[in-house]
């Protein structure tokens, strides 16, 4: 029966871990900076798409979300501090991709081999699992407010800890990258009539 | 069982995670360009992502980690945003200074 | 507004309450077959067509699902598309009518009312120019991302009670996220084109976008705290009954935060008065000066399909959705044609009906949206780009803010509330919609609780 061949899930996990590994591949391989922001969009999106095949709903969107969309500020930042020379790249030499190549296959295949070692992580998954049990959206919720309904602990001061780095990290970036004005720009300005 | 006819197990995501993390490395590695140092950085956290939501969920493994493989993928998230954003404005700065984003090209301290 | 929260409980059960959630009343309602469904992951619910399929014709599971997903694509396909046609003539029609003269009047007989499909002719005879600037990989792939990412966002909106491509968990944040993303293709096409022009209103639409992203995201969190969740059919059904129930009358916060929802959705979709990426009076036509036929008519697909689905996104979170302004159709009709016909109120050829109204209803209030948006443009100038961030950061963020933390005191506080219509409370919302969506229970889920779940089911299947 081709019906027992053809199971969706299946079907879209290859999809787009295919799509996720393969432009993963190739934001390594290319040179071109804007290319590269385009692939990696490619690359989470796909990676987006895994995490709802999970059931982790919250957690693809919130990757649509922050991830994809931080990416695309990666992209401005390429555009604009590579615009001037538009398609000038900065060439990486060939002995160092030989040692990357090397290096990086080496480390794949022991990833892959500590993958598939351990029995338990490719046991056939439970054959049903209650829907209540997948919907986690209102579970991570109360858990990031410090309440847990199946007895773990809450996770209610990182949070707040994470909040306060966020605004640390936003005052910071704003105090490093803020537009200083240059003694020549400002004696060039005093100049303008 | 072979992996490609069976069910979709944990093994099956954290070889995916295996692949990105890989990348990720080998971009940060042999990237020049600083915003492709950063990018690297991001496919290594997302493949650290893929493995914590694949232990996480119930559907892969009935003794999953339940919501706390997603909370944790939810923090690597919020932080991988805090840190593009602290990376951004260095390689901003290192631009005004150097003209260029050639990360070879900070040798300021070198002796 | 908080049903079984009494004054003196400890601050975790209120705090369960105010974030209660859809989740744990399911499985009484879920039927049989897509408890195995679960297991795939991106679908919760079951699916009746795939039921009809399996059941009635008797396909195998895969292909039952192969055509529920090709129906439903062609169907998304068709609105985006028969929409954008539609859009552009009306728009022909608004700006003549606001400018004193009378629009397309001769193709196709009255109204001109063909004279898109004329246009959409004329476009694809025309020559596909790649400029020899431009980077032709991402020039060609750009219109593509544009459209695509205006295309997903439809596949998580409702158009009547379960009547949705994939029922979302987190609907309303995957809309948002995805409707986010179609700035991608326009900085894409801006920097691929070559062309200053292109990239200046790539660079402006990036900061406008991701600027406006900010108080999107507040505003849609008020009719969120509302439903108490983020599952758009439930948001559109915690609105049945009068008008009353709207969210916009639910209380001052809400109303008011839909005007800021409504600017930040014009900007984000990037209509005038804050289309600064296609300013012709300074960029020539912005981010797609070197397009030309197909391509330059994805990106304005993309631009109305996702005006379209942010009035679609306002006419749920704020406009009852599928619900009419009186319950007509669910408490006048059906129950009407019930009696006469001696079916129940649940049969499914009346529930088609009902929703076949409800998502009329929810189209006409979109189109209402989308019009609005056009009178707007004819009528406001076109802000500056220092104008626009400054309606972003010094107002849209703070109005947000202040709605939001004021939601919060009203979900509280609920007496304080003062909207009066609020109060009325007519037409109540069907008892129903509380047993689906369900709440919060204050025990934790034991394991025995899905033991017994996976008892009852199994006894199901025997039975």
């Amino acid at each position: 029966m081709i019906g027992a061949v053809i199971d969706w899930s299946a079907f879209l996990f290859y999809l787009f871990a295919a799509v996720a590994c393969g432009f993963a591949l190739a934001v390594v391989l290319s040179n071109h900076i804007v290319h590269m922001a385009f692939y990696l969009t490619l690359a989470l999106g796909a990676t987006a798409g895994l995490f709802l095949l999970t059931g982790s709903q919250f957690v693809g969107a919130m990757q649509f979300m922050i991830y994809v969309g931080g990416t695309l500020v990666l992209l401005v930042f390429g555009v604009m501090l590579t615009a001037q020379h538009r398609f000038v790249s900065i060439r990486t030499r060939a002995g160092e991709w030989i040692t990357a190549a090397v290096l990086g296959g080496a480390l794949l295949m022991l990833l892959g081999y500590v993958a598939w070692a351990v029995p338990d992580w490719h046991a056939a998954p439970p054959a049903h699992v209650p829907p209540e049990q997948v919907e986690s959206t209102s579970r991570l919720g109360l858990a990031l407010t410090g309440v847990r309904m199946d007895g773990g602990s809450g996770y209610a001061l990182p949070f707040v800890i994470v909040s306060v780095h966020l605004l640390v990290v936003l005052i910071g970036a704003g105090y490093l990258a803020r537009a200083r004005v240059r003694v020549s720009d400002a004696a060039a300005r005093k100049e303008m009539p | 069982m072979t992996p490609w006819l069976g069910p979709i197990t944990v093994s099956h995501y954290l070889t995916v995670g295996a692949v990105l993390f890989v990348a990720g490395v080998v971009c940060m590695a042999v990237k020049r360009n600083a915003l492709g140092v950063l990018m690297g950085v991001e496919l290594v956290l997302n493949g650290a992502n893929v493995n914590f939501v694949a232990f996480g969920s119930p559907l892969l493994r009935s003794t999953s980690l339940g919501i706390d493989g997603q909370l944790l993928a939810l923090f690597v998230i919020v932080l991988a945003a805090a840190e593009a954003a602290v990376a951004l404005a260095i390689a901003l700065n290192f631009y005004n200074n150097f003209a260029t984003i050639d990360v070879d090209r900070a040798d300021e301290l070198k002796g | 507004m908080l049903p079984g929260v009494q004054v003196g409980q400890p601050v975790a059960h209120r705090l369960a309450y105010l974030w209660r959630a859809p989740a744990w009343g399911r499985p009484l309602l879920v039927e049989r077959s897509s408890w195995d469904r679960c297991r795939r992951g991106l679908s919760i619910e079951g699916n009746d067509v795939v039921e009809f399929f399996e059941a009635t014709l008797n396909w195998p599971s895969w292909l039952a699902w192969t055509a529920v997903a090709l129906i439903q694509c062609f169907l998304l396909i068709n609105l985006v598309a028969g929409g954008a046609l539609f859009f552009i003539w009306l728009e022909r029609k608004v700006a003549g009518r606001i400018q004193d003269r009378l629009g397309p009047t001769r193709v196709g007989g009255k109204f001109g009312w063909l004279q898109t499909l004329a246009d959409g002719i004329k476009l694809l005879a025309k020559e596909d120019i790649v400029p020899k600037e431009a980077d032709p990989f991402l020039f060609r792939m750009a219109p593509y991302v544009s459209f695509t990412a205006s295309f997903c966002g439809w596949l998580a909106l409702p158009f009547a009670d379960n009547w949705v491509g994939q029922r979302l968990n987190v609907a309303v944040f995957f809309i948002v996220a995805i409707v986010g993303l179609e700035v991608f293709g326009v900085i894409l096409a801006g920097y691929a084109s070559g062309s200053k022009w292109s990239l200046f209103g790539a660079m402006r639409e990036a900061a406008q976008v991701v600027s406006y992203e900010v108080p999107l995201g507040l505003c849609i969190v008020v009719p969120v705290m509302i439903a108490g969740s983020m599952d758009l059919v439930t948001i559109g059904n915690k609105q049945a009954g009068y008008f009353t129930n709207w969210f916009i009358f639910h209380d001052p916060a809400a109303f008011v935060v839909f005007w800021v929802y409504f600017t930040c959705a014009v900007a984000s979709v990037n209509r005038a008065p804050f289309d600064l990426a296609e300013a012709e009076s300074e960029l020539v036509a912005g981010f797609h000066t070197e397009y030309s036929g197909l391509r330059w008519s994805f990106f304005f697909m993309a631009e109305y399909g996702s005006m379209l689905l942010v009035s679609a996104l306002a006419a749920i979170l704020f406009f009852g959705g599928w619900h009419g302004p009186f319950p007509i159709i669910s408490q006048g009709l059906v129950p009407a044609l019930a009696a006469m016909t001696g079916a129940s109120v649940d049969s499914p050829v009346l529930v088609y009906l009902a929703n076949l109204a409800g998502c009329a209803n929810l189209i006409f209030k979109a189109v209402i949206g989308v019009t609005v948006m056009m009178w707007v443009r004819w009528t406001l100038p076109r802000l500056r780009i220092d104008q626009v961030l400054t309606t972003c950061l010094k107002y849209c963020v703070p109005l947000a803010a202040l709605c939001f933390l004021a939601e919060v005191w009203f979900q509280l506080y609920p007496h304080t509330n003062p909207m009066p219509l609020n109060r009325l409370q007519w037409g109540a919302p069907r008892a129903s919609i509380e047993v689906r969506e369900g709440w919060l229970p204050l025990s934790p889920v034991s394991p025995d609780d899905v033991q017994e779940a996976q008892l009852t089911h199994s006894q199901e299947h025997r039975g």
